[in-house]
């Protein structure tokens, strides 16, 4: 099978994109201090989470599968996450 | 009736029940509440039921044949496993077992969905029972009143009823908002990374040995998951693979590899690889398992509220069987039962509703949650996934290689690549017993 990188396998996903509010919220200060940050940019499958030059975490929300991995890792007060809005985000067609 | 054992207080309910989630446990529970006469609203936060669920093994279908008896010709199954393969991966070799049985498949035992399909015939079959479906609304908290649970809040609406059934899945915001569950510690929560790889359906029954609707499901551990706890999987739908790895957070987090490194790795490893030629990714995604067996079921019941399916942390690793979609059913079955007798009896509170707990531990899935109650501390030692399928490639590797020097006899061989290997004689002991107890 051709390997293909995460983006070309979530662009076969369907997604509802709220374009009005993201689903996911970190605290940098408490993320880079407790070392979620870090952790939450490995564990994601869907590579939601990237470490930026400056040591901040951006969140590319609309990728998310909501498996809930990263809040079940987090440190507390570092990542706010919940469901996106009913009807919004993926859309499993085989699931 | 009193204010203490009714959800209300002079608010007639919208509902008799609310069920938050259209899987498997909350479409079973609330078709079996409608077929009984009770009202029941089934609200799911996808746009269609199924849009957010992943299943990343078999159906043991028998219990859903109790529920549908038609489940088998009409509901969208894939196929009927009647191989099943137990795998140890290691770099450079590997070491299966391959059973093969037509008594599976008659009658049937196991079979492969897909959940998007799954999940949206199920609550179809809610709506014809005459359960009001409500797609595309996430509930954001339940209503409490005097400490017990009266309903829901979705956004500025508000439902009532006299019973919530929390069948949200194995996040469960709403038991944890209702306080019946904390946060999780991670090792009894996995993260299953999946692929659906499309595939011909001719090149999938050539691949697997299958003819007709037959179908194989591989467990797999080993180097598949970089020595991480956990373990891969592989099944046939019926014209593409589902295939993944399950990988325990706690051994995740302190390894410190990207899942998706781990992932690339398995379908990658020259074992699965042939399997996938020419095969394409056709959907990615994650969906977390919980591994804690007996002890993450807790609380599955408070005033006016159950907890059902991967929400109550029914799923059990037995080391060879995974199974999640069978105990929610028994789950949502035994909550219709336990609702329904307080209904009828007037009383909802949690006393009212002990009839569920009752009920599901009285059914298969209660026992077999008691049975493995030490599955997972057993599956947590680390020798299981990097060191014991080496030891036994190095054991038939030293029977299989015929390098010209005299032949030993097969337990002198494996006491030699025992004394070589890092497993202890103790370790092996200690493990043995501790699968025997445990498993």
């Amino acid at each position: 099978m051709k390997k293909t990188t995460i983006p070309e396998r979530l662009a076969r996903n369907r997604y509802v994109t709220d374009e009005e509010e993201s689903h996911i919220h970190v605290d940098q200060e408490i993320a880079r201090r407790t070392g979620t940050g870090k952790a939450i940019v490995a564990i994601c499958p869907a590579k939601v989470y990237a470490e930026e030059a400056d040591g901040t975490i951006s969140v590319e929300y609309a990728a998310c599968s909501e498996c809930g991995a990263c809040l079940a890792i987090a440190a507390p007060g570092a990542l706010t996450w919940r469901y996106p809005r009913g009807g919004m985000g993926i859309q499993l067609r085989q699931g | 009736m009193s204010d203490v054992t009714t959800a209300t207080e002079g608010v007639e309910p919208d509902f008799d029940v609310i069920v938050i989630g259209a899987g498997v446990a909350g479409c079973v529970a609330a078709y079996l509440l409608a077929q009984a006469g009770r009202s029941v609203v089934l609200i799911e936060r996808g746009d269609t039921p199924g849009a957010k669920n992943l299943s990343g093994g078999v159906l043991y279908s028998r219990v859903l044949e109790e529920v549908f008896p038609d489940f088998l010709t009409e509901a969208p199954i894939e196929r009927t496993i009647t191989r099943n393969y137990i795998q140890f991966l290691n770099g450079s070799s590997s070491i299966g077992i391959d059973y093969q049985d037509d008594r599976l498949a008659n009658p049937v035992n196991a079979v492969t969905v897909l959940r998007a399909t799954l999940d949206a015939w199920l609550a179809e079959k809610c709506e014809e029972a005459g359960v009001f479906l409500m797609a595309g609304v996430r509930v954001d908290a339940v209503l409490k009143e005097n400490g017990r649970v009266v309903g829901v809040r979705a956004g500025e609406d508000e439902l009532r009823a006299h019973v919530v059934v929390a069948a949200d899945g194995v996040n469960s915001f709403i038991a944890r908002d209702a306080g019946l569950r904390t946060k999780e510690p991670t090792n009894h929560l996995a993260l299953g990374v999946k692929a659906i790889v499309s595939l011909p359906e001719e090149t999938i029954r050539e691949r697997f040995h299958l003819s007709g609707d037959e179908g194989a499901a591989y467990a797999v551990v080993g180097d598949c998951t970089m020595g991480v706890g956990g373990g891969g999987f592989m099944y046939t739908n019926k014209a593409s693979l589902s295939i993944g790895v399950v990988l325990r957070l706690d051994d995740m987090t302190a390894k410190g590899y990207a899942s998706s490194d781990v992932f690339d790795h398995f379908i990658a490893h020259p074992f699965v690889a042939p399997f996938l030629k020419d095969g394409e990714i056709s959907e990615y995604a994650s969906h977390l398992v919980a591994e804690g067996g007996l002890s993450m079921v807790g609380q599955i019941e408070t005033d006016g509220m159950v907890v059902v399916g991967d929400a109550a942390g029914l799923t059990l690793n037995t080391g060879l069987t995974v199974r999640g979609m069978d105990l929610a059913a028994a789950s949502g079955i035994a909550a219709a039962t336990g609702i329904d007798q307080a209904l009828t009896a007037g009383d909802t509170s949690k006393v009212g509703l002990a009839g569920y707990r009752t009920a599901l531990f009285a059914s298969f899935a209660g026992k077999d949650m008691e049975t493995y109650a030490k599955a997972p501390a057993f599956l947590e030692r680390e020798r299981m996934y990097t060191r014991y399928g080496q030891l036994l490639g190095d054991i038939l590797y030293g029977v299989f290689n015929h390098d010209l020097t005299p032949r030993r006899r097969l337990m002198s061989v494996a006491r030699g690549e025992l004394k070589r290997s890092p497993v202890r004689m103790r370790d092996l002991m200690s493990d043995g017993i501790a699968g025997v107890r445990a498993l």
